[in-house]
């Protein structure tokens, strides 16, 4: 695999060094990184070459370690391994500070400026220009108006940086990065909240930018994008930089193809595998949803969920499938629109106490963030949705819930010195496993799992998708979101692609293939 | 759903467990004793600060010491109950002292009144149940600015930290309400077969509500809620209900501990009630190891923590050291307390 690799990156380099024979200089190059988290390795033998005056994109799958790989360049993580050259000279940078100072700077996702401060003291924050060592404001005014003015941007500078939209913040941040003489601006998912508008704003920054002689590193999962301002792709899987290629050599197919670790000829041809679906769906439709609008880019889903099958929401990151499963437990709600029915009936919860009470449940995609009480043991986080139903005059049955915890961590296997034991303290499998307890204990009729095996140990994986198809004999309905297109293909009876907040396909019986499912997301 | 095989399966790893679980235990004498110190630090601090009154401090084994700590206990104590609470749902209360103003200065207008002079069991009973009621309802109020609008608790129980002894002095026009009545003053002064009142009132307090924390749904809730709020919405746990309650709860003790510090001085000072009492009952909070990102509510570990600074400041004084060196030591607690709950939290 690795060989394979390497022998792909000469063939691509070669030609276009030859083509560009007033080639410009490598003003950026990391070599040899690595980098591993609590001996976990986020990235190994991360290569990147970054030429002044071009734009090139870093793709891969969430997980790929793009991140580390930026975090590692701007300082914000130390690097195990390996070099940074950086005009010539091999640097080390203590933090982003650091790194912004020395000519790199980041534009993070969220903007990290401060937002009640002016928009000039945002631009010129630690080089003010001074006058008898004070701040000479007309100055910096101008200063700060003329930066702007280089991105067609006209705005009162002395305003709080807070009272103009994101976009226009985002393109304050990279007027500062500007005003510092940056040689390299960093782009972490700059687009994910700008509207088409404000998109193209950005993009002719970015020109502007570009013709400069800045180099561009440009973080996205909207490849569409991609093509209309990136030169370089390097493709990132499993912490390797896999494939590095000019954007004219590639097509979306092939991105998806390079970031999943397939070949892009054989999803083309599609359909031509082995494996089949399984399970035997009901005509009785459960739930349904019609046209769901929500939050952070769901535009408009629709689908039926038939009684006691598995259906998979497939997608990239960001085409909106934990927004589907927050819309419908009635998470989000003040932003939603569309219509669902549960056996016919109109439904809308607006919390999720009331998805409970119909008879859903939904284990959420971030242990961390909204899965885990850490504070609680084992059994205060497995009874927490049941509490109500073991409760007489609000006091808790013990010894109804004890029963009920000591069967479940037997049924599930889960590994507990006991019940009282932090829940902080069990595997990230066995969390998970308390987590599914925790609504599989309430007895609903339809579960919602959001990547319900995502960083647990290939063990505890099998565990669960086995009790997951168990779960669905028995008569469960099951909405399963996964990155992972094997797990849907052999988990899922159907599979829903969603692209870009709408549900752009079905996939069922033999069309329901990892190939047809990328090939669906790569249209 | 059980199934035989997954009964096995289990058995056999939570054995597997459990013996790590035993490897992992200090072996040395030592390492136990350690751990027994940062588990208990609040209890094993009290006894050292016992042992040392009993060997340094003049007149200590006298049931008359025990009864001034305990007057000057109680009220701390009691604000610190629901202070716990409250940081157990992650926020904070500045406007415990305040509230305690407010009572104290209702109950006297009210068992004062010309009504109160005609029928005076009703006028008590409606004096001390309005005070405390008005307390609830204020606590109330700081918990809905905080759940339903967002406010940061901080700012949000700063409003009534100012205004609510503001109003307490307007109602009185800032005088002071002197009284003599013999029913209301023994929630101060009086003694149940030889303990004083608002020990038993504490203590009754205390252990109800440790229980109520325990076996009840609120408990679990609550701090469910503190851990993590956005995992016990996502389980359908009403967290807006759950934290209006909770600083309800606070008021109300802050309103009780309010009458029982007016019922002391016979008197009622819209100035002087409750002042400083949300540093106070905050430190014996975090003394008695409340998690200050929530999540945890050490309910008699708060009433241990009131003791433990009560004891300190006693000591100090009894042994003629100045006041102001006091306070100095009650910082330090403070500060060793935080430390262990670090030490404890990095494990």
């Amino acid at each position: 695999m690795n060989n394979v690799d390497s022998i792909d990156l000469v063939e691509c380099d070669m030609p276009s060094m030859g083509a560009l024979s007033q080639a410009p200089e490598v003003v950026l190059s990391m070599q040899g990184i690595d980098k591993r988290f609590a001996g976990v390795p986020a990235l190994s033998n991360a290569n990147l070459a970054l030429k002044a005056g071009e734009v090139h994109a870093i793709i891969g799958q969430n997980g790929a370690g793009k991140s580390t790989l930026i975090k590692v360049l701007n300082g914000a993580h130390k690097l195990d391994e390996g070099e940074i050259h950086f005009l010539g000279e091999a640097v080390s940078y203590a933090s982003p500070h650091h790194a912004q100072m020395a000519g790199i700077s980041t534009i993070f996702q969220e903007v990290n400026l401060i937002a009640y401060r002016s928009v000039t003291e945002n631009i010129c924050l630690g080089h003010e220009p001074k006058r008898f060592g004070m701040v000479d404001w007309r100055k910096a005014h101008a200063h700060a108006r003329e930066t702007l003015a280089r991105f067609g941007l006209e705005l009162d500078v002395e305003q709080p940086l807070g009272s103009f939209n994101i976009a226009i913040q985002q393109l304050v941040a990279i007027a500062r990065a500007v005003a510092l003489d940056a040689k390299v601006v960093i782009m972490d998912e700059p687009t994910s909240s700008l509207d088409e508008k404000e998109k193209a704003v950005l993009f002719r920054v970015i020109k502007e930018l570009k013709s400069s002689g800045v180099a561009i590193l440009y973080v996205s999962h909207h490849l569409d994008e991609l093509f209309q301002i990136c030169d370089q792709i390097t493709v990132m899987r499993d912490g390797k930089t896999v494939e590095q290629k000019p954007i004219s050599a590639m097509s979306k197919l092939d991105m998806v193809a390079a970031m999943l670790g397939k070949d892009p000829a054989e999803i083309a041809k599609g359909g031509a595998t082995n494996f089949a679906a399984t399970g035997q769906v009901s005509d009785e439709v459960l739930f349904s949803v019609a046209h769901l609008k929500g939050a952070a880019g769901l535009k408009d889903v629709s689908f039926d969920l038939y009684k006691s099958e598995i259906l998979g929401l497939a997608g990239l990151l960001g085409a909106g499938r934990s927004e589907v499963a927050r819309a419908i437990f009635g998470l989000d709600h003040e932003m939603k629109s569309g219509k669902m029915h549960l056996s016919g009936q109109p439904v809308d919860f607006n919390h999720p106490s009331r998805a409970i009470a119909a008879g859903f449940g939904f284990c959420s995609e971030d242990r961390k963030e909204d899965g885990i009480i850490p504070q609680l043991s084992v059994r205060e986080n497995l009874t927490l949705v049941l509490l109500p139903r073991i409760a007489k005059y609000g006091l808790i049955d013990e010894a109804k819930e004890r029963q009920l915890v000591d069967e479940f961590i037997r049924h599930l296997g889960i590994k507990t010195a006991s019940m009282e034991q932090p829940i902080s303290q069990l595997s990230g499998g066995n969390q998970q496993k308390v987590l599914l307890a925790r609504w599989l204990v309430t007895n609903p009729n339809i579960l919602i799992l959001d990547e319900p095996t995502r960083g647990i140990d290939v063990g505890a994986k099998g565990e669960i998708q086995a009790l997951i198809r168990r779960l669905a004999d028995d008569g469960l309905t099951v909405l399963m979101i996964s990155s992972e297109f094997e797990e849907l293909v052999e988990g899922a009876d159907r599979v829903i692609v969603l692209q870009d907040g709408h549900s752009i396909q079905e996939l069922a019986n033999e069309q329901l293939t990892e190939n047809a499912i990328m090939k669906a997301i790569a249209q | 759903m059980n199934s035989h095989q997954g009964e096995m399966k289990g058995d056999k790893q939570m054995n597997t467990s459990v013996l790590e679980e035993r490897s992992k235990v200090p072996a040395t004498l030592s390492a136990r004793a350690l751990s027994q110190v940062k588990n208990n630090g609040a209890l094993w601090a009290f006894f050292l600060l016992l042992l040392i009154n009993i060997l340094i401090t003049p007149n200590f084994l006298q049931i008359q010491t025990l009864y001034v700590n305990l007057t000057q206990v109680a009220t701390v104590a009691i604000v610190a109950i629901g202070m716990t609470l409250v940081i157990a749902s992650g926020g904070i209360d500045l406007s415990v002292g305040a509230l305690m103003a407010l009572a104290g200065t209702i109950a006297p207008m009210i068992f004062l009144s010309d009504f109160a002079a005609s029928w005076p069991a009703l006028g008590l009973v409606l004096a001390i149940v309005v005070a405390i009621a008005v307390a609830g309802l204020a606590g109330l109020f700081n918990g809905y600015l905080i759940s339903v609008y967002k406010i940061q608790p901080i700012i949000a129980t700063l409003i009534l930290f100012i205004s609510g002894r503001g109003i307490a002095q307007v109602l009185t026009n800032g005088e002071l309400q002197t009284f003599d009545n013999p029913s209301f003053e023994f929630i101060g002064t009086g003694r149940i077969l030889g303990v004083p009142v608002q020990a038993i009132i504490t203590i009754v307090l205390a252990l109800s509500i440790a229980w109520v924390i325990k076996r009840s749904i609120y408990g679990r809730f609550l701090l469910a809620v503190g851990g993590n709020e956005k995992a016990a919405e996502l389980a359908g746990v009403p967290a807006k209900k759950i934290k209006m309650l909770t600083y309800m709860i606070c008021g109300l003790l802050a309103g009780i501990a309010g009458l029982i510090s007016t019922a002391i001085n016979s008197a009622s000072d819209a100035n002087q009630t409750g002042q400083l009492m949300e540093l106070d009952a905050i430190s014996a909070a975090i003394v008695g190891g409340v998690l200050l990102t929530g999540g945890k509510a050490p309910i008699l570990g708060a009433v241990l923590g009131a003791a433990i600074i009560q004891l300190v400041g006693y000591t100090l004084l009894a042994n003629g050291v100045h006041d102001a060196v006091a306070m100095v030591a009650k910082a330090v607690i403070i500060i060793v307390a935080v430390y262990l709950q670090q030490v404890k939290g990095a494990k």
